[in-house]
């Protein structure tokens, strides 16, 4: 048990069967393995985008812009479609990504060649990106049927009976692993976040990693954008408005320590996945949607303490060994 | 990051006069900009100096500038609070629950102070009870404190305030000037004096500054950090009043989004968000600025929602320019 409790992922493993377990009492369709895959498919981009503020955070930045990056890379593909309506799809996810990409490097580069704190830049540029929105699309909705059938179908195309969308997002998951535990990139993410000091001695520039981490979370942003806009069938200014919480929600209950330095895709993929449990249960099990904003809130505010709490009993048994080994 | 120092430190002979300094710093830039603004928008539009517009206008800025001045505490202490606008909308919601259950005015002030001051005491115990973060903490508790406020409330409103209750939005104290700019008067010359003049405000920066060294110098940091966070809480309750009072009526998303105005308006104010600097009179400047810029734009008919691609880049362009403006006197002087 203690065992269990140290893993931050088993942790996540074993409070999402219970959720499960509690929800199936009030409500055993819920966990047939058709609406499970479902849930899933629903977290997708809520995954995606947690694995990109991730890299930002384990660099000791924040990106608040996330959700408004989604929303300008999204209405951006969405009026390229209905300007175009004959551009083939992976093209305009390419443009999307690009998007996305650019916004984040906007970011990466206002925290490396000017300094200034991460998260008033990204503040910033939250406000900055939701209203160019506005801006280019003149406050108007881009619906359904200025929509072409391509554009909207893609995600909803299942593969081996499940959505493209969720085999996207497990790729994404796979490439970020791979990012992560085995390129030099990733090692730099940890490294820096862990101390920056040290990280300079031992030759990682730090400003150019933070300016890649930010590059990284835009470009996950931009292909939110796509994904969201194709997968709901509309655009506006106001799409993933707020979405920004969530993102740092899944990752801070994903055990991402928001000093830098600690984290894991597997946490912040089961950070992600509890958030989005609560959020599709509490319609079956006749809890109010209103409530879901307070329980993200409260979970957030648990999941702090006990990051705290699990960062703080690291130190002490790194001293106790020090102790044992002077003793 | 400051790790690599790549200019070397000038130490002058002696200290600027006073004078100088004054002409260089921040709140002069800031009184600069105010004027410019000021006279661009009364050649702009033909409204713009009729005094009860004017007065129109200082609502813009008033209760988020309350905020403002407990922030800016906060901030300069090294810590943030996100769940003001949050506050708001809890303090607002059982503002209007106490209306359903018949109270009348001054209960309701009480009611919504006590709201706000548990509100701060919930943040200040996370943050210095349980050694958390204040900026995810009070991410949860925005995110806590609105979702009450949404689950009270859903999609319905509560109105039926008493006439008496709006006299806090929309009444005048003397000819033009409301109640809420003249409390917003008193707040800043309170504020001013407790940070500048007290051994409280030392204490805030010299916690901003270095907590450890604050600690062993006898500063309760503990104490006063959740003091921060309680009066943050209070001025929140009391802009929750005035807003309510003027609105006349509570949605779960009364004074969304809030928090990253107030914020911006700290740091345009010239208080550093790592902590440590930063005065009260700039972030009254700072307020009379964005008040100002809204009411101009308002008037020329832009919409709210390009206002704020400006204050966004009013937020970053203004932290940057002293920032290069340092890097190429520094490439100059070597």
């Amino acid at each position: 048990m203690k065992l269990l409790l140290k893993n931050r992922e088993m942790l996540l493993v074993v409070a999402i069967i219970a959720l499960l377990i509690l929800i199936a009492i009030r409500f055993p369709p819920f966990v047939a393995p058709g609406n499970l895959a479902n849930v899933y498919n629903d977290t997708s981009i809520l995954i995606i985008l947690a694995l990109g503020q991730m890299a930002v955070i384990l660099t000791r930045c924040i990106d608040l812009s996330m959700a408004a990056n989604l929303a300008l890379s999204g209405m951006a593909a969405a009026m390229l479609n209905a300007a175009f309506p004959g551009l083939p799809v992976p093209l305009i996810i390419l443009a999307a990504v690009a998007l996305g990409a650019f916004l984040g490097s906007i970011n990466g580069l206002l925290v490396w060649k000017l300094d200034i704190p991460p998260i008033v830049v990204t503040l910033g540029t939250l406000t900055i990106y939701r209203g160019l929105i506005f801006l280019i699309s003149g406050g108007a909705w881009i619906n359904a049927h200025q929509m072409s059938d391509a554009f909207k179908a893609l995600p909803r195309a299942t593969l081996l009976g499940f959505p493209l969308l969720s085999w996207l997002s497990l790729v994404i998951i796979a490439i970020m692993v791979v990012v992560m535990r085995r390129t030099p990139l990733g090692r730099a993410f940890f490294a820096l976040g862990g101390n920056p000091h040290a990280a300079v001695y031992t030759g990682i520039d730090v400003g150019r990693t933070r300016f890649l981490a930010y590059c990284l979370s835009g470009m996950l942003a931009g292909l939110s954008g796509y994904l969201w806009v194709s997968r709901y069938a509309v655009a506006y200014v106001d799409i993933a408005a707020g979405f920004e919480l969530d993102i740092i929600a899944a990752c801070v209950i994903g055990g991402v320590s928001i000093a830098g330095g600690i984290g894991s895709v597997g946490g912040a993929v089961l950070g992600a996945l509890f958030l989005g449990v609560i959020k599709n249960a509490l319609p079956v099990i006749n809890i109010s949607p209103f409530a879901q904003m307070a329980i993200s809130g409260t979970v957030i505010i648990i999941a702090v303490a006990v990051n705290a709490r699990a960062e703080k009993r690291k130190g002490r048994v790194i001293l106790r060994k020090a102790e044992a080994a002077h003793g | 990051m400051a790790d690599v120092q790549t200019i070397a430190r000038h130490i002058p002979d002696r200290l600027e006069s006073r004078g100088a300094r004054l002409i260089k710093s921040w709140e002069t830039l800031l009184v600069a900009v105010a004027l410019a603004i000021f006279l661009v928008n009364s050649f702009a539009s033909p409204y713009f100096l009729d005094p009860w517009n004017l007065s129109d206008a200082t609502f813009n800025f008033t209760e988020k500038a309350m905020i403002a001045f407990a922030m800016a505490l906060v901030i300069i202490s090294g810590e943030i609070d996100l769940s003001v606008a949050s506050i708001i909308a809890l303090t607002s919601t059982v503002m209007g629950y106490a209306v359903q259950l018949g109270f009348d005015t001054p209960a309701l002030v009480m009611i919504g102070l006590a709201t706000g001051l548990l509100c701060g005491a919930f943040n200040g115990l996370l943050v210095t009870g349980l050694g958390l973060p204040s900026i995810v903490v009070t991410i949860g508790t925005m995110s806590l404190f609105r979702g009450l406020s949404f689950l009270i409330l859903g999609d319905q409103a509560f109105t039926g305030y008493p006439a008496s209750f709006s006299w806090f939005g929309q009444g005048y104290v003397w000819w033009v000037f409301s109640f809420e700019f003249c409390l917003f008067v008193l707040l800043a010359v309170i504020y001013g004096v407790v940070l500048h003049k007290t051994n409280f405000g030392r204490a805030v920066y010299a916690i901003g500054n270095n907590q450890t060294a604050a600690l062993f110098s006898g500063v309760r940091v503990g104490r006063v950090k959740f003091v921060l966070f309680l009066l943050t809480g209070l001025m929140a309750a009391i802009a929750s009043i005035c807003l309510t009072a003027r609105l006349g009526s509570t949605r779960p998303s009364i004074a969304l989004g809030w928090e990253l105005e107030v914020v911006t308006m700290v740091v345009l104010g010239g208080v550093n968000i790592l902590g440590g600097s930063g005065t009260i009179p700039g972030v009254v400047l700072a307020a009379l600025i964005m008040g100002m810029v809204t009411f101009g734009f308002g008037l020329l008919n832009v919409p709210g929602i390009v206002m704020s691609i400006f204050i966004g880049l009013l937020l970053i362009s203004v932290i940057a320019l002293p920032i290069l403006y340092r890097r190429f006197r520094g490439r100059r002087s070597h």
